[in-house]
């Protein structure tokens, strides 16, 4: 390498193609993001209008249709009383992992790659909640008695059951929807109030009101700067709970293939690694339709299926550790149970998952070349979404059909209803992200801006190496 | 009512049981159940409170069929009871009866999936009595609507009525006096019904014996439904 004198005073090729490395004038970036809010070709009214109409159809006609006949529309039966509407619940919880996943833990540990995808997972994670937290809703027999399960003091005294992990389940689920929704706003506000300074008419009055005054002085950031690390570290126990709580509606029953101490964990690592892969299929679509190649680079990528790939290892560690213990456990029951999954009704399913989830991801995603790719990580990571819905899918509906009495065995195919509805709430949450993707700057400005601050290149003898001053 | 604390027992001899299925008829008259038709019982929608399991022992040609009728087991320790978000589904302390109060339930569907015995049903649409079945609706059940969990009862309205029976009449409850529907159209006298409070009682009796044994009793759910089979002797 000393041999080339000339190579040594340029900088690397590599080191350009880094976003923190690559520094715009500020106008230039916020017009950039500006620009991609604003813009609304005729293929974005067509898709807008298109989901519009499926969340109509979905939630407005067959959910409505199901509240109006009876849970009967749906496929479900003795004895599998929960089928998909718990298996997306658990699904949209999960997606709603991704976010504080990217976003507080990669804070807190000051991963840089972190700075330009913070916002666009922090706002999956609101909108799967909201999906998510219609789940039990639409699965209750009785949706208009819905608020029997908040605490309100009523003339017949009676209360909630704090037994219950549904109980628990809902406060967790709440608190999580608050904290996280409060954790999306803060590092929005100056980009608001950027938003505000280049926009006129309602957008003006709008983002005058969301950017609540901020005008960026040295006090505004130091209290900015302290609330967001404060939420940072606490929304992160809040989100382990959540799934481990959503986990424990399962692992506190005695129904065989559900009762399992590993729950917790498996279930998170499960949502962080579906979350996570979410987050790669969306900022992917993100760059290719609103043009932010700018931003979301290479290097990105790179990152986010590395986590991918790591996260394919924790799961399958647990799955692994929770097949092993009921295999050997050898209750019949369980061993009914193992059957199922390899030669019964599901195994097709069973299959399907093992090869996204785990096959494909090992495979492919150690090759920094395919991680680098956008078709083949759409693809990889769609399909860890897609193993990681069967999973749920086969923990909820599948391990329901058998039981210890085998004479009450029984079947489960989901019902057009039930399909309709899911295609609904899966509508409804793109449909939410693109209206949002037009309303707020996707790219956190300003935490870019800071990042390609503090990364300089900076001269050492004739070398120019990267270097980075510490933040705060 | 009397001061004196129940403990409501069944007894259910599967060396009687020829899986005639009386029971469940009566059972279904007694408790205003609806009729879903064909098409819903084949797919398991069935809202019968008690399943005559059958399962066949031994190979060909010495084949024979077993009857295990199962109703909700009035657990002492109730998996169900825990898991409802609402207090739908709670313990009697004076029964020894698990109660499910429709007006509460939400229908969440968790306790019945909780159930080991798969003892409870769900009413899938609002209940459909077709002619002449509307005319004989028991007036002391309550007829549940759409989205409401259900169960074996142990016929509570009968022991009500037989508790205020006694008290007009100034003397104890005695053994007989209360008998579910279920019982009361068995005709191998299969199932008992009774006090075990009651040291006297048929069912006190029937629990000692050496051929009682509860279902899944390894769960540690505490059924007070108790079983009893024995042997080869009593059935051909």
């Amino acid at each position: 390498m000393s041999a080339d004198a000339t190579a040594l005073v340029q900088p690397k090729e590599e080191w350009r193609k880094r976003l923190l490395l690559d520094p715009r004038p500020a106008e230039e970036m916020n017009h950039m993001v500006l620009k991609a809010m604003t813009t609304f070709g005729w293929r974005y009214w067509v898709v807008v209008g298109i989901l519009a109409l499926l969340a109509l159809i979905g939630l407005g006609g067959a959910w409505g249709y199901q509240v109006l006949v009876g849970m009967g529309v749906a496929g479900i039966r003795r004895p599998v009383f929960w089928g998909v509407y718990i298996a997306n619940f658990v699904f949209w919880i999960g997606i709603s992992h991704s976010g504080t996943f990217i976003s507080a833990i990669l804070r807190v540990f000051k991963a840089e790659f972190r700075r330009p995808i913070t916002r666009a997972s922090e706002l999956m994670t609101t909108f799967a909640l909201i999906v998510a937290g219609m789940y039990p809703l639409i699965h209750l027999g009785r949706t208009w008695r819905f608020y029997w399960m908040i605490p309100y003091p009523n003339q017949r005294q009676l209360w909630p059951n704090f037994h219950s992990p549904l109980m628990w389940d809902m406060i967790a689920i709440f608190t999580y929807l608050i904290g996280s929704t409060l954790y999306l706003y803060l590092p929005l506000i100056p980009d608001l109030a950027m938003a505000r300074d280049h926009a006129r008419g309602w957008r003006h009055r709008l983002y005058r009101f969301l950017a609540l005054g901020w005008r960026g002085t040295e006090a505004e950031w130091h209290h900015l700067k302290r609330a967001i690390t404060i939420f940072a570290f606490a929304i992160i126990p809040v989100m382990f709970s959540v799934h481990t709580i959503v986990s424990w509606d399962f692992g506190m029953t005695m129904v065989p293939g559900w009762h399992s101490t590993i729950f917790g964990p498996y279930f998170v690592a499960g949502a962080i690694f579906s979350g996570v892969s979410a987050v790669v299929t969306v900022l992917l679509i993100v760059r290719k339709t609103m043009k932010l190649d700018y931003f979301l680079r290479e290097e990105h990528f790179d990152a986010l299926g590395k986590l991918v790939l790591v996260f394919s290892f924790v799961w399958t560690y647990f799955f692994f550790a929770d097949y092993l213990t009921e295999w050997y456990g050898g209750e019949a029951v369980a061993k009914e149970l193992l059957t199922l999954q390899a030669r019964g009704p599901v195994a097709p399913l069973w299959y399907l998952m093992l090869t996204t989830n785990i096959l494909i991801p090992w495979f492919t995603l150690w090759n920094k070349r395919i991680r680098t790719s956008p078709p083949a990580l759409f693809l990889i990571t769609l399909g860890v979404n897609v193993g990681m819905y069967l999973e749920r899918y086969i923990i909820v509906a599948g391990y329901l059909t058998r039981n210890r009495l085998p004479f009450d065995w029984g079947a489960y195919n989901p019902s057009p209803v039930e399909l309709l509805i899911s295609l609904g709430s899966l509508s409804t949450f793109v449909l939410l992200y693109a209206v949002a993707s037009r309303l707020i700057p996707l790219v956190p400005v300003w935490e870019v801006q800071e990042g390609q601050f503090v990364h300089s290149l900076r001269r050492v003898g004739r070398i120019l190496v990267p270097s980075v001053s510490e933040l705060e | 009512m009397s001061e004196r604390e129940h403990r409501w027992t069944m007894v259910i001899d599967l060396d009687r049981c020829t899986g005639c299925q009386a029971c469940v008829v009566a059972c279904s008259v007694e408790n205003n159940i609806p009729v879903v038709g064909e098409d819903e019982v084949r797919m398991g929608r069935a809202m019968h409170w008690i399943r005559i399991e059958r399962y066949w022992e031994g190979e060909y040609p010495n084949v024979r069929a077993r009857f295990i009728p199962v109703i909700c087991q009035q657990c002492e320790r109730a998996p169900c009871e825990p898991v409802c978000p609402v207090f739908a589904t709670y313990h009697s302390e004076v029964e020894h009866v698990n109660i499910q109060v429709y007006n509460r339930c939400i229908g969440t569907r968790y306790c019945a999936n909780n159930c080991p015995y798969i003892a409870r049903v769900f009413n899938w649409f609002d209940p459909q009595f077709p002619e002449p079945l509307n005319e004989q609706l028991n007036p002391d059940v309550t007829v549940r609507r759409r989205g409401i969990m259900e169960k074996c009862t142990f016929c509570i309205q009968r022991i009500r009525r037989a508790e205020e029976m006694a008290e007009a009449e100034r003397r104890p409850l005695g053994d007989g006096d209360v008998q579910p529907a279920c019982v009361q159209s068995c005709p191998a006298e299969a199932l008992v019904f009774g006090d075990v409070a009651d040291p006297n009682s048929r069912v006190a009796k029937l629990v000692r014996s050496r051929r009682a044994f509860r279902l899944l009793e390894e769960l540690g759910t505490e059924p007070n439904v108790i079983y009893l089979k024995g042997g080869e002797a009593h059935v051909g």
